[in-house]
């Protein structure tokens, strides 16, 4: 960090009182439809962070465009609300100039997916310490009802009467594969587990990516109460949780069975199986992560919520750091008349 | 027998060959041994966008010139005065650059069957007389090399390559200039390929020998250390100017630099040095593509950072959108561009002047950006070090225009003193107390730096339209037209703080001759000319061009004819039309190369005769 920098800000340490929600909330008019995810989504986040014990003021959301991305506006700590796809990129270059901060990214399906897929898999792949949140709605709703990257194939949408001919992404499965260490799902209607996902994903050290489904009352409305709501949820959400066997259903009497590298739900009613014939969650094991990943779209399995993989490397700006201290100390700090004169020189009298 | 040795003020050499047989490397040798040697220089090195074009093809050939003398050199000179060709088609191709009576210095090798036929030679132009007017010294540099190496017995591979060495050698007889710059160079670039080392420092004697023994080469020429003024140089290319610009820039104003960048020909060697200098506490950061380039420096602006991109034409393009987020947003950042030959991906290799207005003007909405050229090889690094004093002190992204030919030209450059440079620190917002992002500095109009980490400042900025002083989203009509003038006023408010213009020659006149960029040099050969031949003519070089300085129209109003050569079809001619209703006259090329100062000569005459106007 430059002299100037060290001069105006916080040391990166605990804040000397404990913060309350309300110290999260921001001055500004919150402008998401009645009705909207996002809000559910906002209230978990404000409430989580005073236990993240991160000063208010080392805090940053960056956004780019879309309504998930107004997200910055309402959290009473810095914010940049930037420009379409990009936020990925900004978060990159302000998480490498300033390791101190904690820096989160606030996106969508189309914003993250779409015009800003790229920045998303390298931010991912370089593992810069940044929590990304990316709120899928299956849908744009800010251009008013196109479909998305994770819209359904067949959707019909605006831009789609005859039906959508694209095939969907599957977030995490992307993620996975552009090599993250901290990717996970989770939804606007379960405040409890998204309260305890995003902050698991604020602990993680390296870039931490969470899916949130997140409903659009307005141009798609229901995509998920499949997963959310009472009547259907259980039979039909299975929650990963570490160190556990795969159990689902009202009954808890479902399960998932790996059946070679496919996996399968059986009946731990039917005395064929017990629970010794089940998969036990290991969210450290990258492989499980991704044969858990590839359930979601299949629709004879129950929908994995939760931690799919979390796991250590080192993160990009951390290595960034540690070349620029091994070079001071080998080569001394920098001198500027030595840098000028490098090379060949003549001096002239 | 004994050789005569004669006096020159000035030479130009061109040395050309496949682009896999190490011309540029042979250049930037006799280039850095004439630097320290004392004489002034310029260089322009030519080579193709393809890394090893099949050889022997008319393509494929690189090539590299270096003007040098005892008096002062402004540019890589029109015409060369020796052409080095190391086969068939580099004759052919760099010919018509030699002067009547210049020689060629060839290597037979170059010249069989095959190598003439790739080059559309119907008969040997070595023995079918159509040289006839130049002098031609041949030697079979293929074949002495590999007798010089004979006893190491390295794979024929490698003693191919060395043989640019022998041509040096015999070029650095001929000129009278010791071996042993590149021999040095040589120990510590192979530093740990012994046979490496040893097979190219014979080569480069070997021709050296070469020269000095046969009868061939019976004139040898002395160019005498230039008179220039007295201090520390090293030569330097202008984008190695502008690496080092940076850090020094950084330095002074207390900051960490940070450069977002992604590869791209002619700046690439931007990102490369300051990828060394870590000391420094430099942070530069290859990116997925130019979008992310520039908007990770934005990120790291936001943080505190003295941040960079640096580019090229089509990156510049792939950044508009982000650059239009700096301008909103009123942070500083620095957006380098090397400009080659467009539009599209065009001529990566070659030279041009053409991205002016994309650099003025080419972002959705009014979208001001203060715009900066450099003028020659060393001048990038103080134009650079300028444009970061006032995207620091006006909180605002700056242009700065490079081009192929000053990035990748070099020039002796006296080094500036370090403890003169000025301190351009800026000031971050710490009180927390009446804290508004968007409140204004009264004279630059310039808003305040409030970094994350400071407590009390915790603040939302973004690409929507801000509200006056609160910095809070707003679409009401007569704030975007209050914001929309306020941005605009503070980009044209910069032209309160940089120095007025001046002109080279007499304040009024006949003719004046308006340029930037990298024209410079051809420009002051040729306005020099012309004064030499009592011509009413002056030169006037613009660094600033948006803003322009205020003295500018007054200076133009006081000449008959203004003249402005461009290596587009007329760009800042345009500017200069639009805003100060002056009928200049345009000179205008685009060829992928630099003007040739004969060319402004020309044109000087035509317009101060009257033939056309």
């Amino acid at each position: 960090m430059s002299t100037l920098v060290e001069e105006v800000v916080s040391k990166s340490e605990p804040p000397a009182t404990k913060y309350t929600t309300k110290d999260f909330q921001s001055d500004q008019d919150v402008r998401w439809c009645p009705g909207c995810g996002d809000y559910s989504i906002l209230a978990q986040v404000q409430r989580i962070m005073p236990d993240l014990n991160i000063k208010r003021e080392n805090t940053v959301f960056v956004s780019g465009i879309g309504c998930s991305s107004r997200f910055p506006y309402y959290m009473d700590t810095y914010g940049f609300h930037s420009i379409h796809g990009r936020a990925t990129a900004i978060a990159s270059g302000l998480k490498m100039a300033r390791p101190d901060l904690s820096v989160w990214v606030v996106t969508g399906d189309g914003d993250g997916l779409s015009i800003g897929g790229n920045h998303m898999i390298h931010l991912i792949r370089r593992n810069i310490d940044v929590n990304v949140m990316l709120f899928n709605n299956q849908i744009y709703g800010l251009t008013k009802g196109q479909y998305s990257p994770t819209s359904e194939f067949g959707k019909v949408t605006k831009s789609t009467p005859y039906g959508s001919i694209d095939y969907p992404f599957n977030p995490v499965s992307l993620a996975l594969g552009a090599s993250g260490t901290f990717v996970a799902r989770t939804m606007d209607r379960d405040p409890k587990h998204l309260q305890q996902i995003v902050k698991r994903a604020a602990e993680h050290k390296g870039t931490s990516f969470v899916e949130i489904y997140q409903n659009c009352n307005v141009f798609n409305d229901g995509a998920f109460f499949m997963f959310t709501e009472k009547e259907s949820k259980d039979e039909n959400v299975l929650y990963l949780e570490h160190d556990k066997p795969l159990i689902f259903g009202k009954e808890r009497d479902k399960g998932i069975h790996l059946d070679g590298f496919r996996p399968t739900v059986v009946s731990l009613k039917d005395g064929k199986h017990s629970i010794g014939d089940l998969i036990v969650h290991n969210e450290n094991d990258s492989t499980l992560a991704f044969i858990l990943a590839n359930m979601t779209y299949n629709a004879s399995l129950p929908r994995p919520v939760g931690i799919f993989l979390s796991i250590d490397r080192p993160t990009y700006e951390s290595q960034m750091t540690l070349q620029i201290k091994n070079a001071v100390e080998k080569k001394g700090k920098g001198d500027l008349e030595k840098l000028l004169g490098s090379g060949d020189t003549w001096t002239i009298q | 027998m004994v050789k005569k040795t004669k006096s020159l003020d000035e030479v130009t050499i061109r040395f050309a060959g496949d682009s896999g047989d190490g011309m540029q490397l042979t250049g930037t040798q006799f280039t850095n041994t004439s630097a320290i040697m004392g004489n002034d220089l310029s260089t322009l090195p030519d080579y193709p966008a393809e890394i090893r074009a099949p050889q022997g093809t008319l393509f494929g050939v690189s090539g590299f010139q270096i003007h040098f003398g005892s008096t002062e050199i402004n540019t890589p000179g029109d015409q060369c005065d020796v052409l080095v060709a190391m086969n068939a088609a580099a004759l052919k191709v760099n010919l018509r650059g030699l002067v009547d009576g210049g020689a060629i210095i060839v290597n037979t090798d170059g010249f069989n069957d095959k190598n003439l036929k790739l080059a559309g030679y119907t008969s040997n132009p070595l023995t079918d007389n159509s040289l006839a007017k130049y002098p031609i010294y041949q030697a079979d540099i293929t074949k002495l090399t590999s007798l010089a190496l004979a006893d190491m017995n390295l794979p024929t591979k490698i003693v191919d390559r060395t043989k640019n060495f022998f041509a040096l050698g015999m070029m650095y007889w001929m000129y009278n200039r010791s071996v042993d710059t590149t021999v040095e160079w040589i120990k510590s670039k192979f530093k740990n390929k012994p046979d490496i080392v040893e097979a190219n420092t014979r080569v480069l004697k070997a021709g050296w020998n070469f020269a000095e023994t046969t009868e061939i080469f019976n004139v040898r020429y002395d160019v005498k250390a230039a008179s220039l003024p007295r201090g520390k140089y090293r030569n330097v290319t202008g984008n190695t100017a502008v690496a080092l610009g940076l850090v020094v820039a950084a330095s002074k104003a207390k900051l960490d630099l940070f450069l977002g960048s992604y590869p791209i020909t002619p700046a690439s060697d931007i990102l490369h040095e300051l990828s060394m200098y870590k000391e420094y506490g430099v942070k530069t950061f290859q990116a997925e593509d130019e979008i992310a380039a520039i908007t990770s420096a934005i990120g790291a602006s936001f943080g505190g950072a003295l941040a960079v991109t640096t580019t090229s034409g089509p990156g510049v393009a792939l950044k508009t959108e982000a650059i239009g987020l700096a301008v909103m947003v009123e942070l500083p950042l620095l957006i380098i561009n090397i400009q080659r030959g467009g539009p599209s991906t065009g001529l990566p290799t070659k030279t041009e002047q053409a991205d002016l207005l994309q650099a003025l003007y080419g972002r959705n909405g009014e979208a001001p950006v203060p715009v900066l050229a450099s003028s020659t090889p060393s001048d990038c690094f103080n134009t650079i070090f300028e444009a970061a004093r006032i995207a620091l002190k006006f909180m605002t992204p700056v242009i700065m225009l490079s081009d192929g030919y000053l990035g990748n030209g070099s020039e002796p450059w006296k080094l500036p003193n370090v403890a003169d440079i000025p301190d351009i620190s800026p000031k971050f917002r710490k009180d927390p107390n009446n804290y508004l992002p968007y409140l204004r500095n009264d004279t630059t109009l310039a808003r305040e730096w409030a970094i994350p980490g400071t407590p009390g400042l915790e603040h939302r900025i973004g690409g929507l339209e801000k509200q006056d002083k609160t910095g809070n989203v707003n679409y009401e009509p007569e704030n975007h037209d209050k914001m929309v003038h306020l941005r605009a006023e503070k980009v044209e408010r910069i032209a309160n703080d940089i120095p007025l213009a001046s002109v080279d020659g007499d304040e009024k006149g006949d003719l004046l001759v308006v340029g930037w960029g990298g024209t410079y040099g051809a420009i002051r050969s040729a306005v020099e000319a012309k004064r030499a031949q009592r011509k009413s003519v002056s030169h006037l070089h613009l660094k600033y061009i948006n803003p322009l300085q205020k003295n500018l129209g007054e200076i133009l109003y006081n000449f008959k004819h203004v003249l402005v050569p461009e290596i587009n079809l007329g760009q800042l001619i345009k500017v200069l039309r639009a805003k100060y209703l002056v009928p200049a006259v345009g000179l205008n090329k685009v060829q992928g190369l630099p003007f040739k100062s004969s060319e402004i000569e020309e044109k000087i005459d035509e317009i101060l005769e009257g033939k056309k106007a």
